[in-house]
């Protein structure tokens, strides 16, 4: 891959920042985009707008093959085994509140227990929280070990009778964790226990074959997979979809609607209730086309290479302390600086055009534990290079040398 | 923008060695500051006694070196100032902070002004401006002894 064309596909490193170039380092909080997704949104509004599945006019026909295309899309690319597995939701977050709405209503009551882990991003704790309230059921959490890793043994320590489902990421936001989901859903569905995998950080970064995990549900955030804000995307299995409640209610969900009771549609229809994102949705389909078209294993393997190269020059550099050294890395660098606190050193990088994120990454529970108030992190994407992260280390000791001055 | 007007000499200074950093027994107000999305915390500790005067004030804290500096100066300068003095000040500050050249209190020095204005660089930064404020809006909480936690990302 010739990172330097790819670069030149996303017009946002036309720009400077602070008159230095631009160092993106926060894809791991939303990816850039891609000129061919941009224009696919400017288009579609131009020349081919119209609301999907409600009327037979020429427009609309086309609106609805374009989105239902990028359904196909979706589906080919996690391998799920029918496109009515793929929900569109206006983000990852309410993909997993979909589920922990419906399955909680349907499935849970007082007593029962939701196990999920202390790496969990807040939108895979939060959702399940409320059922705390309104079912009285209990949270449990797996612990993660000192490496910032989640064990299969830490999980099944915590399993229960009364486990009834397991919500856990693919890949830690923080310590980039990559967790051997696919062992741990043997576990769980060995003890009749469905699984949430919260894809936000996998999909975006390793290949996925939804038939071969064989997770009940899995949740994707398509603006950090180089696609539109306001769009994500629910996987989940069939026989969920079919047997759990409608989410949301509203037009174009329904079967018959009467004055005595209402049915309703079939599947996706019952979940996508009013009009969806549709210019979003189907710019994702040129999300999708795009990292086709560099292939998936071939940017896992850029990722890792330059992960890999991160490491090692931030081990190498004394006053940098990385969080987290699991078994199986994804792109993502915490860190703190001894005596400098991560927003100050947020503010300092950004001065030199290198974008950062620091602060507790809506993980507070794994800050808690890590007994850190906030990290920072450098997070990788398909367009990071080596002199990006050369860049990165050379702005840490730009931080150093301002607070030893 | 320059970093050099963010992180001068004072405001390094004051943020790794903190003045007034602890709390003290015989305390009668207080309040806590917590800016939840990036994390700063601070706890202000003062006693206001008979004549309204500020005998003594400390601080309780972890964040960034704006944070903790601006804490570290406020206490400085709050120290036996009496309530109305202290009303002023605050006003002043966050009236420089937001949007004023100057400072145009008389209460104080021209050299306890030049340390103030030391945080006059967080103006070209609006998203650290939040930092800088959080102490001297937790002190207007303890000063008028308002219930719950003060949160400056919430501000416009």
């Amino acid at each position: 891959m010739n990172i330097k064309d790819i670069k030149k596909e996303f017009p946002i490193f036309d720009n400077k920042v602070h008159n230095n170039d631009l160092v993106y380092l926060d894809s791991a909080n939303s990816s850039q985009k891609p000129k061919v997704v941009v224009d696919r949104i400017y288009d579609f509004y131009t020349k081919e707008f119209s609301n999907v599945g409600r009327s037979v006019h020429y427009l609309a026909v086309a609106a609805t093959n374009l989105y239902e295309n990028t359904r196909v899309l979706v589906q080919k690319y996690i391998n799920a085994k029918d496109p009515n597995e793929i929900v569109f939701t206006k983000g990852a977050t309410e993909a997993i509140n979909l589920v922990a709405n419906t399955f909680g209503q349907k499935y849970l009551k007082e007593g029962d227990e939701i196990l999920i882990t202390e790496l969990e991003h807040h939108s895979n704790y939060v959702p399940w929280h409320y059922l705390r309230k309104s079912k009285g059921v209990k949270i449990n959490f797996a612990d993660v070990d000192e490496n910032g890793d989640i064990s299969i043994e830490s999980i099944e320590k915590k399993i229960t009778p009364k486990t009834k489902i397991l919500a856990i990421t693919h890949l830690s936001n923080v310590t980039g964790a990559i967790l051997p989901i696919k062992e741990i859903i043997q576990l769980a569905h060995s003890k009749n226990i469905p699984v949430l995998v919260d894809g936000c950080q996998g999909a975006p970064h390793l290949k996925l074959d939804m038939q071969d995990l064989d997770c009940d549900f899995y949740a994707i955030s398509c603006h950090k997979m180089y696609g539109p804000t306001g769009l994500g995307v629910l996987y989940a299995k069939k026989k969920w979809l079919e047997e759990l409640p409608p989410y949301q209610g509203g037009g174009g969900m329904i079967g018959e609607v009467k004055k005595e009771g209402i049915t309703f549609g079939d599947l996706p229809n019952k979940y996508e209730a009013g009009t969806m994102a549709t210019a979003q949705v189907i710019a994702f389909g040129e999300s999708i086309n795009f990292i086709n078209k560099l292939g998936i294993e071939k940017i896992e393997e850029h990722e890792r290479e330059l992960t890999k190269y991160g490491e090692e020059i931030l081990r190498k550099n004394n006053s940098v302390k990385l969080i987290g050294s699991p078994k199986n890395k994804g792109s993502v660098l915490s860190f703190t600086l001894d005596g400098v606190h991560p927003h100050d050193i947020a503010t300092i990088l950004d001065e030199d055009g290198v974008a950062i994120r620091a602060g507790h990454h809506c993980c507070q529970i794994l800050h808690e534990k890590l007994g850190l108030a906030a990290t920072a992190r450098a997070s990788l994407g398909v367009y990071n290079t080596k002199d990006d992260l050369d860049q990165l280390n050379s702005s840490i000791n730009k931080c150093i040398k301002i607070f030893n001055s | 923008m320059d970093l050099k007007d963010l992180y001068q000499q004072l405001i390094l200074d004051h943020g790794k060695n903190p003045r007034n950093l602890g709390k003290f027994e015989n305390f009668n107000k207080d309040a806590k500051g917590h800016n939840p999305l990036c994390g700063d915390k601070v706890h202000v500790y003062l006693k206001l006694d008979e004549n309204k005067k500020i005998s003594d004030i400390k601080f309780e804290g972890e964040g960034c070196a704006i944070s903790m500096a601006s804490a570290s100066i406020m206490t400085e300068l709050m120290k036996n100032k009496e309530e109305p003095e202290v009303k002023e000040l605050i006003d002043d500050f966050l009236k420089m902070i937001k949007d004023s050249p100057e400072l145009s209190s008389k209460i104080i020095s021209e050299d306890e002004k030049t340390k103030l204005m030391s945080l006059s660089g967080v103006k070209k930064y609006p998203m650290r401006v939040k930092c800088a404020t959080l102490p001297w809006h937790t002190l207007v909480s303890a000063m008028t002894d308002k219930p719950g936690e003060v949160n400056t990302e919430k501000e416009d």
